[in-house]
């Protein structure tokens, strides 16, 4: 996989852009909600594109990447707990997190990967409220984690949106050359064909298991950084019914459509935190009815998503680079395998 | 031992409430290959169209005797709960599904997660069924007896009688009529069972119909033995349906009610050792069965043709 960047220009405007919205934040220009929402939506597609890389890239239906994003948490927490928040401990933290995510993601993955499509699917969602019950019961081993009581006294690092915004951006950049490289065309057929793939020589085992640990350490990353965004930690907010939004999340977006995950992860925040905006507070409690209506309206109108399986032109190589790329623009199968 | 037998007891009372929603699960799935999300929020309104049903006829007498008059009640809720669900999962298929027959798999279940998510927070709305836990009458006098030291409870025995007997009820139809011929066949080959003149669109109403049904019937009984209705109850039990109709090997009857008889016995066992465990290891027992035999305890491996 070699490392590449899109477009320099485009990431030096990106990153002016990340500063000064960093800026405006620390001055209290946008205030402290909205500076948790903006935080809240890179947090959220840095989870997607973790699940991307599983479902949207290799195929592999997994339910449980909520689960992965709280055991990231947790010991994101634990961390700057012992060892503070000044940036480099935030840092370690944050790399602590993903690890032990990842390596969490590799010894489930070893066995629970052989299972394909919903078995797999359905497997992954028990391990998810298995390590929920495991967080409620946390306490009685690590008692600051205070188990279903959550866990408080989180301390905030400096420019937490900057942490979060330029973590995107890099998990943007890991998933694009991903997706381009030789490990990546690899995933995808596959998804495309898992059997094909195996006759070509693909070790399908292996690449499963890489595709897994890579997504879920995206959801541990993500899951560091909603920790210390939000500062405060309760089972229920991994619980299985949060592994669906990050799939939502994929399918919305396109599978496999990087441009689609970012682009739909965004959107889904706005969407949610936006009804809030315009509905009057009396009739609040119809947000969650009406997001369901644009959810079934959007699956029926667009099954293959906002972008389907393309990718807006910066985040595609360019012609020289990889010949081999429009080749792997194939859309979705509609015989009713799991693409 | 006796402790042992009267958690068994209780654990089969779960489970035959499980079966009732893990056969809708494990039909719709043989069927359409849809894993459908919203099937325990249909238990979910069954259970609530049992608790307005019976306080509707809160003042009606059938029948003198006081029992008589209580399973009556009962059994009256119970088949309007089983025609409203039955008619909610129909039209929910027609609006939100049947478009998507042809669409990839994953576009059907995000819809399916939608018509979840709809149907919970739409009848949290105050002027459907509220937000607010509300606590279900017993439709039975609280009686027990003890046979051979062990506890039985009146509301036990309707739950294991109306169980087995919704069971043969769908046994017969599946194996002896003609819609229950035609959703094998719709089950086992979806344009073979076209060509051979089936009504396939026909048949997979009445699946969902069929298993909406048994839903609505297992929410009232559900609710009957753990007599809180809410709008949010259908997650969990719907879930563990499902999980149960997994290790089963979806697609197979058999297999999705020894799955839930499987998953109410380790829950109730579970709850009784080490309640605030219980969940887990419900989930563990399933992962340990996957890993053993991948498509379940009746499932077929399916052989991948190239």
């Amino acid at each position: 996989m070699k490392w590449k960047v899109p477009s320099w220009g485009l990431l030096v405007i990106l990153l002016a852009a990340g500063a000064v919205l960093q800026l405006a934040i620390h001055l209290e220009v946008i205030n402290a909600y909205w500076a948790l929402v903006v935080t809240y939506m890179c947090i959220a597609v840095i989870s997607s594109l973790g699940l991307g890389i599983i479902y949207g890239f290799s195929g592999q239906f997994a339910l449980g990447h909520a689960a992965f994003m709280g055991l990231g948490a947790y010991t994101a927490a634990l961390i700057t707990r012992y060892m503070g928040v000044a940036p480099w401990t935030f840092a370690i933290a944050l790399v602590g997190g993903a690890l032990l995510a990842g390596g969490v993601a590799w010894l489930v993955g070893l066995p629970i990967l052989r299972l394909r499509s919903d078995y797999l699917g359905i497997a992954t969602l028990g391990f998810g409220i298995i390590v929920r019950v495991l967080f409620e019961n946390s306490d009685k081993v690590i008692p600051v984690t205070a188990g279903a009581r959550g866990m408080t006294g989180i301390e905030q690092p400096d420019f937490v949106f900057l942490w979060a915004f330029l973590l995107l951006l890099g998990a943007i950049i890991v998933a694009r050359n991903l997706r381009f490289s030789s490990p990546g065309r690899a995933l995808l057929s596959i998804r495309e064909d898992e059997t094909a793939a195996n006759l070509m020589g693909v070790d399908v085992v292996r690449y499963k298991t890489i595709a897994f640990v890579l997504g879920c350490s995206y959801a541990g990353l993500a899951g560091g950084l909603y920790a210390h965004t939000f500062l405060f930690l309760h089972p229920s907010n991994f619980d299985f019914i949060k592994s669906f939004d990050p799939l939502l999340i994929v399918v919305l977006g396109g599978l496999g459509s990087i441009t689609g995950t970012v682009v739909a992860g965004t959107a889904w925040v706005a969407v949610l935190e936006g009804l809030r905006l315009v509905l009057p507070g009396e009739v609040l409690e119809w947000r969650y009815v009406i997001y369901p209506v644009l959810l079934i309206a959007m699956m029926l109108t667009r099954p293959q998503g906002l972008f389907g399986t393309s990718e807006a032109a910066i985040l595609r190589p360019r012609e020289a680079e990889a010949p081999a790329a429009p080749a792997l623009a194939t859309e979705v199968t509609a015989d009713g395998t799991h693409p | 031992m006796t402790y042992v037998l009267q958690q068994l007891l209780n654990g089969i009372q779960l489970g035959f409430v499980y079966a009732l929603i893990a056969l809708g699960y494990t039909m719709v799935y043989g069927i359409v290959r849809l894993i459908n999300f919203a099937h325990g929020d249909v238990f979910m309104v069954g259970a609530f169209v049992g608790y307005f049903t019976l306080r509707a006829l809160a003042r009606v007498t059938l029948a003198g005797a006081s029992w008589l008059n209580g399973i009556l009640l009962f059994l009256l809720a119970m088949l309007a709960a089983m025609a409203a669900c039955t008619l909610l999962n129909v039209t929910i298929e027609r609006i939100a599904y049947k478009p998507l027959r042809n669409a990839p798999r994953i576009a059907a279940l995000i819809t399916a997660i939608g018509v979840s998510l709809f149907l919970e927070y739409f009848s949290s709305l105050k002027f459907v069924f509220g937000p607010n836990y509300i606590t279900f009458p017993s439709p039975l006098p609280a009686q027990t007896w003890e046979v051979a030291g062990l506890r039985i409870s009146a509301i036990q025995v309707l739950i294991a009688v109306v169980a087995t007997l919704l069971l043969l009820g769908l046994n017969y139809i599946i194996r002896y009529t003609k819609i229950g011929k035609a959703m094998r066949a719709t089950a086992f080959d979806r344009d073979a069972a076209r060509l051979m003149g089936i009504n396939v669109d026909l048949t997979i109403s009445f699946t969902f119909g069929l298993g909406a049904a048994l839903a609505g019937a297992g929410g009232v009984l559900y609710v009957s033995a753990y007599p809180r209705v809410h709008t949010f109850m259908g997650i969990i039990p719907g879930l563990k349906a499902f999980t149960a109709a997994v290790m089963g090997g979806i697609g197979s009857l058999p297999g999705a009610f020894v799955g839930a008889l499987i998953m109410g016995v380790a829950e109730v066992t579970a709850k009784s050792l080490y309640s605030t465990m219980a969940d887990g290891v419900a989930f563990l027992i399933l992962i340990l069965v996957l890993l053993v035999k991948p498509s379940g305890i009746f499932g077929r491996a399916e052989v991948e043709k190239v």
